[in-house]
């Protein structure tokens, strides 16, 4: 009869091999789009940073956001943030009434300027933040309001 | 196998523009069709460039991006003539490379 210690090991030794042949997701792998899975299904700015591992935002002057003052269709509408700051480490873009803040998450790297547009969704009249996570955990953003006059979530 | 993306890279100055644009649904997950039943959400999870082979951008995308997705950034460095790949992949599985000449 085996024992809970032998059926410990055995699983122990299972998992390495496991690992060994690649079964497993590597740790780096996991840390990267795993990480922030959580992010993308939170309702606010505070949350989504909480799931990023980020710290509390300050406003700053440092990050702009472009977007229009009255977007006539909800469905489409054109978002950019960028940030003159050196040593950003990410650049997000959210829109706060929407079901899920996080819209847009950007990996910055130094041979890209930290200069982002899209187009997203808008379910309604709201704030858009353009956030820049720094390399030194600091958190700035930028807030805009964009009207909208006809929604693009729901049918 | 989805559409082609149109990937426009021009050089300004010392840096290359980046547009991009993709063909993708970018369902929500929120809508219902006529029967009432909720669409299944099929959106860009993630998108990637390189630059001559060298990925210079992640980039993790939720389903509040756009149908038929845009987006534009600049690449450092970037000369005429270089080669600029984007790949996205959705939240299905699939995906899809394109590449172009920066101009």
């Amino acid at each position: 009869m085996t024992d809970r210690r032998q059926v410990l090991k055995h699983s122990a030794t299972v998992a390495t091999l496991m690992a060994a042949h690649g079964w497993l997701p590597p740790l780096a792998h996991a840390a990267g789009p795993a990480a922030s899975k959580g992010a993308f299904e939170a309702k606010s700015m505070a949350d989504v940073l909480k799931a990023l591992g980020a710290g509390a935002p300050q406003e700053s002057k440092e990050v702009t956001i472009t977007g229009p003052d009255i977007a006539e269709n909800g469905a489409v509408v054109p978002l950019g943030v960028s940030t003159g700051a050196a040593g950003v480490k990410q650049m997000l873009l959210m829109v706060e009434k929407n079901p899920n803040a996080l819209a847009a998450l950007f990996n910055v790297t130094p041979d890209v300027d930290a200069n982002f547009s899209t187009r997203v969704k808008m379910g309604q009249s709201s704030n858009v933040f353009g956030v820049a996570v720094m390399n030194d955990g600091k958190v700035l953003f930028a807030q805009k309001e964009v009207k909208v006059t006809l929604g693009g979530c729901g049918g | 196998m989805a559409d082609p993306m149109r990937i426009r890279a021009q050089v300004a100055g010392d840096k290359a523009t980046v547009r991009v644009l993709m063909s993708h649904e970018m369902e929500t997950g929120q809508r219902k069709d006529s029967a009432g039943k909720t669409i299944p959400a099929w959106y860009i999870s993630e998108v990637s460039a390189t630059h001559n082979g060298k990925t210079v951008m992640t980039s993790e995308w939720g389903p509040a991006v756009s149908k038929n997705p845009f987006m534009q950034f600049n690449i450092k460095g970037a000369k005429a003539g270089d080669k600029v790949a984007v790949t996205w992949v959705d939240n299905k599985g699939d995906k899809r490379t394109d590449e172009a000449t920066v101009s």
